[in-house]
């Protein structure tokens, strides 16, 4: 807020103050009892009255109420008001509260092994429940993934299927990145052929001459990062070719749809979010998922 | 004619009065000041009924939040934890509407009785006039009888009117802090109270809360009293609604006391009726009105002017009943009937809605199943199987921990699955992921009914219909 606006607010709120002491004050009087303001409508007359006591009280308490919250609480331009109170100091300290509640609890199974994080049902109530706020919005509440989201129930496990791997991707995240492949595969006909190629080794039905096609090709290019029998590579987070689970789809127009144009998966980082000691109960839970 | 008469509450008369007030700083008050009342106790039949009736319900009252169940506390309205207790059952929000039933009746019933005996409710249990009572029983312990009262609220301050007036307001406030705490206590584990409401570091709902109560006790029934039942509560005035001809009243019998007048023990009646205007029904009266000018709003039926007038006829040698409970119809010579259509009619509602609440409590589902559909996806499929996700939230109302079983059903050949079978912990509630699949062949519909259901041995069992969808045809 700069200095301008802060001193409007301020002058606005002490002059309403002012203005209704002064409203308050210039009312004291009244031309007698029974006496009319003069004011007259369709026979109604206004009585000019004095103001009953106990509503100047109230009134005038309002006003001294107002003056000390507006010391106390910031209201009053860029004015922090004593107490230094602030909505996110407010929700920071609840946090806090909470955080340190719950530690000890965290500082337990946070020490336990996997095998122990596996038998404890207090450890699979926190996991399902960390699991359900952090991670269902992409691998959905039941963990079955969703299209480019992976299941997390079944065998297949691009970056690597061991606690210690599933650890690892939840505190960094990972990227997994699958290039365009059409114009080192030669246009679309290399594609055709090459996504028949690939659902060959997937026992799917497929082209036999096309996938004979693009056999040389595969062992070219696709190689480096899924292998020479095509069964992936957890370093690059390459999926297994020759199963039947497929994050992006196995029908011939979805293979063909990932070499032209290429997949990006994005698993973001938890470590600054959940901390270690909820990742390491969170790794157990979902290693239990598959189980 | 007696020294009393300034103190008769003639509200009419209230406007003429403030005229008179002294002049200088003579404001014209909006509303008129309240006359202070002084009532004179009185022993009698029905105040004997009063206190056999009031003094089960104020130690029930104060006994029931110190009772346990097991290891809780018997009686707890758990407002954080949304859970209410009483006895062996525990309430939840999903319960509500046994709550609404149970208002019905407590209206239907006061419908009900008002139609047939008046404003029994206002008279004998109601807690302004049980702790205005006993209120009043303080004044009367600290400051002496009626007329003692009258001399000190107009003598000069001095160090006995200082010491009898302290000693009232601090009985007055210790009543009203036993009340509060005790309040406090049905919402707040009551034996942790007194510790959570003096330590520092803790909140201070507790303390704040009780400090209200306490204030609020002490201002109703030690200042506000019977302006809480003229001015301030609804029931007191919607209840004339109610009233007919044969609705018993609290009434003086003019016909039998006209002409009133003062004479001898003994003396003929000739001249006079049977009221001796001795003034002892105004003067019990705890909202200070005189019953002889007939039936009237302010009247909470409590009975002190029957019981002084029922007293002063004893000893006239005269029958009682000149001030009796009676009705408008039996005053005016007629038979009054009890069985009326009005009182027919709540009477009928009344059976009605106890019979809906009685069957209600007693078929309630001990668990509970919400059912929240997958927000990230609408369907999935895997080559043939269509999968829907879907988020159970079961609930176990028990006071004991259930192994639940799930299960689904649906007119078309959906399976559910497999899940472990849920172990769910006495009142809590466990958010439990099921995935309900499909073959795309027999998928006839795009979207169908698929009913959840939950059982537990010897529980019984709770269902909730949710939607399947697929990518149709």
């Amino acid at each position: 807020m700069t200095l301008g606006w802060s001193i409007y607010i301020i002058i606005g709120t002490i002059g309403s103050l002012g203005a209704m002491l002064w409203l308050l004050f210039a009312n004291r009087t009244t031309s007698g009892e029974g006496k009319t303001t003069g004011h007259d409508f369709d026979g109604i007359e206004e009585y000019d009255n004095p103001l009953p006591m106990w509503w100047v009280g109230l009134f005038v308490a309002t006003i001294v109420f107002a003056l000390l919250y507006l010391v106390y609480y910031p209201g009053l331009g860029s004015f922090a008001g004593l107490s230094g109170w602030t909505s996110q100091s407010e929700w920071q300290n609840d946090v806090d509260a909470k955080e340190a509640r719950f530690a000890p609890l965290y500082a337990k199974l946070g020490a336990y092994t996997e095998s122990e994080l596996h038998q404890s049902s207090q450890a699979k109530q926190i996991g399902r429940r960390l699991f359900l706020n952090h991670c269902s919005t992409c691998h959905g509440i039941t963990a079955r993934g969703a299209f480019g989201f992976p299941n997390l129930t079944d065998s297949e496990w691009q970056w690597g299927a061991d606690f210690a791997a599933i650890k690892t991707t939840l505190l960094g995240g990972r990227n997994a990145m699958m290039t365009p492949w059409g114009a080192a595969l030669g246009g679309d006909t290399g594609i055709t052929d090459m996504a028949q190629y690939v659902r060959s080794l997937s026992n799917a039905t497929y082209d036999a001459d096309a996938a004979a096609r693009a056999a040389p090709q595969f062992q070219m290019f696709c190689i480096a990062c899924h292998g020479a029998d095509g069964k992936g590579n957890v370093l690059f987070g390459a999926p297994d070719l020759t199963n039947d689970i497929w994050l992006y789809g196995g029908e011939s127009e979805r293979i063909e749809f990932t070499l032209r144009h290429g997949r990006m998966g994005v698993m973001p980082a938890f470590a600054d979010i959940l901390g270690e000691e909820k990742i390491h109960i969170l790794a157990a839970y979902i290693t239990g998922l598959s189980q | 004619m007696n020294a009393d008469a300034p103190r008769i509450i003639a509200r009419e008369a209230s406007v003429a009065a403030a005229d008179t007030e002294a002049a200088g700083f003579a404001p014209v008050d909006l509303y008129s000041r309240r006359e202070k009342i002084f009532t004179r106790s009185i022993q009698g039949r029905f105040q004997r009924i009063r206190l056999f009736s009031g003094w089960p319900l104020l130690l029930g009252y104060l006994v029931v939040p110190w009772l346990a169940w097991g290891d809780r506390q018997a009686v707890l309205f758990d407002l954080p934890a949304r859970q209410f207790h009483i006895f062996g059952l525990t309430f939840w929000p999903q319960d509500f509407v046994l709550l609404g039933a149970l208002l019905i009746i407590a209206a239907f019933a006061l419908f009900t009785f008002t139609s047939v005996v008046g404003r029994i409710w206002c008279g004998y249990t109601c807690p302004q006039t049980v702790w205005t009572a006993i209120y009043m029983w303080i004044e009367q312990f600290t400051e002496g009888p009626r007329h003692a009262r009258i001399r000190l609220d107009s003598a000069p301050l001095n160090l006995e009117k200082v010491r009898k007036r302290g000693l009232k307001h601090a009985m007055w406030l210790g009543w009203a802090l036993l009340t509060g705490y005790t309040f406090v206590g049905y919402f707040s584990p009551i034996r942790d109270l007194a510790t959570a409401a003096i330590d520092i570091d803790a909140s201070a709902w507790p303390a704040l809360w009780i400090t209200f109560f306490t204030l609020a006790t002490y201002i109703n029934a030690g200042w506000l009293r019977e302006q809480v039942c003229i001015y301030m509560c609804p029931y007191a005035r919607f209840q004339s609604a109610m009233f007919d001809v044969d609705t018993l009243i609290v009434s003086y019998d003019p016909n039998r006391g006209e002409p009133r007048g003062s004479r001898k023990r003994g003396a003929s009646t000739e001249t006079f009726g049977d009221c001796i205007d001795c003034q002892l029904c105004v003067q019990v009266c705890p909202t200070g009105i005189d019953i002889r000018d007939g039936l009237q709003y302010e009247c909470i039926g409590c009975a002190h002017c029957i019981d002084a007038c029922d007293d002063v006829m004893k000893k006239m040698d005269y029958a009682p009943g000149l001030i009796s409970y009676t009705t408008e119809r039996k005053l005016s010579g007629g038979v009054s009937r009890l069985l009326r259509p009005n009182v027919l009619g709540y009477g009928a509602v009344l059976t009605a809605m106890c019979a809906v609440f009685v069957v209600a409590l007693i078929g309630r589902s001990l668990l509970g199943i919400d059912v929240l559909r997958e927000r990230g996806e609408l369907y999935h499929v895997v080559g043939n199987e269509v999968r829907n996700d879907y988020a159970l939230k079961l609930i176990n109302k028990t006071q004991q921990t259930l192994r639940l079983s799930l299960d689904v059903r649906s007119a078309h050949p959906v399976s559910m699955l497999a899940t472990p079978d849920p172990i769910i912990e006495a009142g809590e509630v466990q958010s439990v992921p099921v995935s309900l699949t499909i073959d795309k062949r027999a998928l006839t519909a795009a979207t169908f009914d698929v009913d959840f259901e939950v059982c537990a041995d010897g529980i019984g069992c709770d269902s909730e219909v949710s939607r399947f969808f697929g990518p149709g045809q």
